[in-house]
């Protein structure tokens, strides 16, 4: 076996990931930690100032409530999220976020971030929820606060987590690997609070070649999260919520400014606008079909259906935007310097988030105010905290949880210790990077208080993790013992390696699970088909091969996409519907059964049988529904 | 291609114990030649073109040139970050210059601080966070 020496590291709370979740629960942790004299360790995989899905910076915050001035009330933002959800979200999960959320966003502006003011000093919206800001250091500016609360020598970087230590029915820490030297590592811990982000490359990504990469989605996370959760038996859901986000075609600029802000027009290659056009096709998803905003999935299906008919390209209608606003301005100088006001504003919005797409616009010459850019819907992702909705299943607030919702701990999986938040925790989307940072504070003083309560020491056995270790080496040692057996490395019939490994799933799951191929269009037999040929490769997953610690992280980064999208496969074929037409299709099963599935699909793994649960759970209500 | 590095720039972060570059890269990318003493991208089609690389590179060694399979050749985008702003440079196919200057934070570099100066409470039982009701500027925090 490979020779690695191993690490212990034994901690109260282990914080795995770095990301907006994590580093909101460092700050919160630290600081009930410190008053009971207990530990906190975090684990990332990259470096804090830049890891997770604001790596690059954002240009928008997208969840503030605004409760101090009165903005909105809470039941706005709990209406806003179920009804774009098609009906199903956690509402306690998602009032518990909200209520939480604004304070994330005024110490992120206490921290240095610039939020747009207007001139009498109120924040600038994009949208109802959303606030403008000069995001380019947004990360640094969080990871900061949660390296100054929790100190460096408690921030393990470059390390990369593969899965869950188990004592019984309780999570006692994690086991991975130095992405730099030859180390194993093993967090033991009373709690465990899970913060690894989404996953994206479990589709097929429509650039193929050198623009692999450029997925909306970023390529570091890779499903740890999910993998994390259900090897731990935890019950995991909307495990079908997957996300496709339509933005700027190819380099994937957002379009939130565009829509939100300048009030822009997208038309099809006619120059139709399918929101008008299509609008009648509305009625079939009622009552959701009605509400406004119109959910972000009806809104994908309608621009689908012109583009299954052939009428595309799609455009955003950016000087049409541009130059209306501008007019509006009255004489001919005001508008010009709106006009370069403007058009500022649009290219700090990719220049802070998606710069591929600044470089795309100057490549193809284009000049926002003079030509239309075209929009086209990405691949599928999953990111439970933006407009998907898969992860953990976990306890909702005391003070307002229905009691199917309840199990002690705010955030809290159906595993004992493990606490998820972000994209780790399910049914409770748009809570965006200031939601991720409020819920990861949640869940961090729930863990606190888990600690606490169960101060007892953790039991560890040192022959199951011996295990683990082997296994998790094990790819080292099949590059070592065959890669001599052909001239190149590279084809070998004695294992795979990670990338086509990675191919092989993304075919899979294209084809089968309707991906951009299939036009997001999937049935029973599809899936039945797809989940086979992913019971051979989850056996070949057993012959990857890495030649060094960079491939070792990308054999276990595409174990993790699999289970991924085993979840999504057994959970799409689960939900006998189409209820997010735009997120996918059922072809055998083209209508929303609001009857018998206005319900969540949860899926659950028995780490001893190797068996997959099914399960219904009922979704409750803390308001009326419309 | 994505990152790809100026060989007559890159010093090799002058053989400190790690480079700058491969500090930073969120995907593990950037790597270190020890002959030559320069760092490359070693999966240029892994890279998000993220530019923290770029930023962070002390000698502007590190470029961007825009994925081959969609954006057409000439184009640069450039950055230079300092402690309070970015300032971008786009150069379009065609020749012509654009330049913006953006803030990129109100407070000196490492100062944040954890409880934002907002008062802080001490009832782990309580629904409020520890810097809260203050931080969220209400009196109590919302309950249905
Ligand atoms: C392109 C894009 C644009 C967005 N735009 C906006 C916007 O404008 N406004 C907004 O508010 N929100 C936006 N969001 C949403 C926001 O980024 C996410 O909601 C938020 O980052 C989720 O936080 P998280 O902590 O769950 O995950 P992340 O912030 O992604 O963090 C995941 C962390 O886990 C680490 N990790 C992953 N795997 C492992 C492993 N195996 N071992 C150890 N560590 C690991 C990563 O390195 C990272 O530190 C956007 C997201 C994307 C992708
Ligand atoms: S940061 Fe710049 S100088 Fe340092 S190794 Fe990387 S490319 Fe070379
Ligand atoms: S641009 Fe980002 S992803 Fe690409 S090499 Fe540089 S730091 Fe890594």
């Amino acid at each position: 076996m490979a020779n690695f020496e191993t690490v212990e590291v034994t901690t109260d709370l282990l914080i795995v990931g770095g990301g907006m979740a994590a580093c909101g629960a460092a700050v919160e942790a630290a600081y009930w930690a410190k008053k009971s004299g207990l530990k906190v360790t975090l684990v990332d995989k990259a470096a804090v100032d830049r890891s997770g899905a604001v790596a690059m910076g954002l240009s928008a915050i997208n969840q503030y409530v605004g409760l101090k001035d009165g903005q909105n009330s809470m039941k706005d933002y709990v209406d806003y999220v179920r009804n774009d959800l098609m009906g199903i979200t956690r509402e306690d999960l998602v009032f518990n976020i909200a209520r939480h959320v604004d304070s994330s966003v005024h110490l992120f502006e206490k921290w240095g971030l610039p939020i747009w003011k207007d001139a009498e000093g109120n924040y600038v919206h994009e949208g109802r929820w959303q606030l403008m800001i000069n995001g380019e250091s947004y990360k640094v500016i969080v990871a900061e606060a949660a390296k100054n609360a929790l100190g460096m020598e408690n921030i393990y970087e470059r390390i990369f987590i593969v899965g869950p230590i188990m004592d019984g029915d309780r999570c006692v820490g994690a086991v991975g690997f130095s992405v730099r030297e030859d180390k194993f590592y093993v967090f033991k811990a009373k709690s465990v609070l899970v913060a690894m982000g989404g996953a994206v490359h479990v589709f097929k990504p429509r650039s193929s070649g050198e623009g692999l990469g450029r997925a909306w989605y970023p390529p570091w996370n890779s499903g740890s999260s999910a993998y994390f959760t259900l090897k731990a038996g935890a019950e995991m859901t909307c495990q079908e919520v997957r996300f496709i986000p339509v933005r700027f075609k190819d380099a994937y600029g957002p379009v939130g400014a565009w829509f939100l802000l300048f009030k822009s027009r997208a038309t099809n290659g006619l120059g139709e606008a399918y929101m008008q056009t299509r609008a009648g096709e509305l009625e079939n998803w009622k009552p959701y079909g009605k509400v406004k905003p119109v959910p972000a999935n009806l809104r994908n299906w309608l621009m689908m259906l012109d583009v299954n008919e052939g009428k595309g390209p799609i455009f955003m209608r950016t000087d049409e935007a541009i130059n209306k606003i501008a007019e509006s301005e009255g004489d001919e100088k005001a508008a010009k310097k709106k006009l370069r006001e403007l058009e500022s504003e649009a290219w700090e919005d990719f220049l802070d988030m998606t710069i591929s797409q600044a470089i795309l616009w100057a490549a193809t010459n284009t000049a926002p105010e003079q030509k239309p850019s075209e929009i086209a819907a990405a691949e599928p992702y999953f990111i439970g905290s933006h407009s998907g909705a898969s992860g953990a299943w976990v306890s909702g607030p005391k003070d307002m949880a229905p009691e199917e919702y309840f199990w002690g701990y705010d955030n809290m999986s159906t595993i004992n210790g493990l606490f998820c938040a972000g994209d780790a925790s399910g049914a409770s989307s748009h809570k965006f990077s200031s939601g991720s940072h409020a819920e990861g504070r949640i869940a961090a003083k729930a863990a606190i208080r888990f600690v606490l309560d169960h101060p007892e020491d953790v039991n560890v056995d040192t022959a199951a993790i011996k295990e683990i270790k082997a296994e998790i080496l094990k790819p080292l040692d099949i590059y070592a013992e065959f890669s001599g057996k052909t001239v190149t490395p590279d084809v070998n019939p004695n294992y795979i390696l990670p990338k086509m490994f990675m191919f092989r799933l993304q075919k899979i799951m294209d084809e089968y699970a309707g991906g951009v191929s299939t036009a997001f269009t999937t049935s029973n037999t599809l899936l039945e088909r797809g989940l086979e040929l992913l019971s051979f490769l989850r056996e070949d997953a057993a012959h990857l091969a890495a030649a060094d610690l960079h491939d070792l992280m990308r054999c276990w980064e595409n174990v993790h996409r699999m289970w991924q999208a085993e979840a999504h496969v057994r959970t799409l074929l689960f939900r006998d519907e189409t209820r997010w037409p735009g997120y996918y299709f059922r072809s055998d099963k083209p209508v929303m059964d609001n009857e018998n599935w206005l319900a969540f699909a949860n899926c659950k793994y028995d780490p001893d049988t190797g068996d997959w649960e099914m399960i219904k759970r009922p979704v409750v209500h803390i308001y009326n529904e419309l | 291609m994505p990152s790809f590095v100026n060989p007559e720039k890159c010093d090799g972060c002058k053989a400190l114990d790690k480079t700058a570059c491969q500090y930073v890269c969120p995907n593990d990318l950037m790597m270190l030649n020890p002959d030559l003493m320069k760092a490359y991208n070693r999966e240029p089609e892994m890279c998000w073109e993220c530019y923290n690389c770029v930023k962070i590179c002390p000698t502007q060694a590190v470029e961007i040139r825009g994925y081959a399979d969609f954006v057409p050749l000439g184009a640069t985008v450039t950055p230079l970050r300092s402690t309070d702003s970015i300032l971008w440079t786009v150069k379009f196919r065609n020749g012509s210059l654009k330049r913006f200057k953006f803030p990129i934070r109100t407070t000196p570099e490492g100062e944040a601080k954890p409880d934002g100066g907002f008062a802080v409470q001490d009832d782990i039982n309580s629904n409020a966070l520890y810097s809260e009701p203050e931080a969220l500027g209400l009196d109590e925090v919302a309950t249905l």
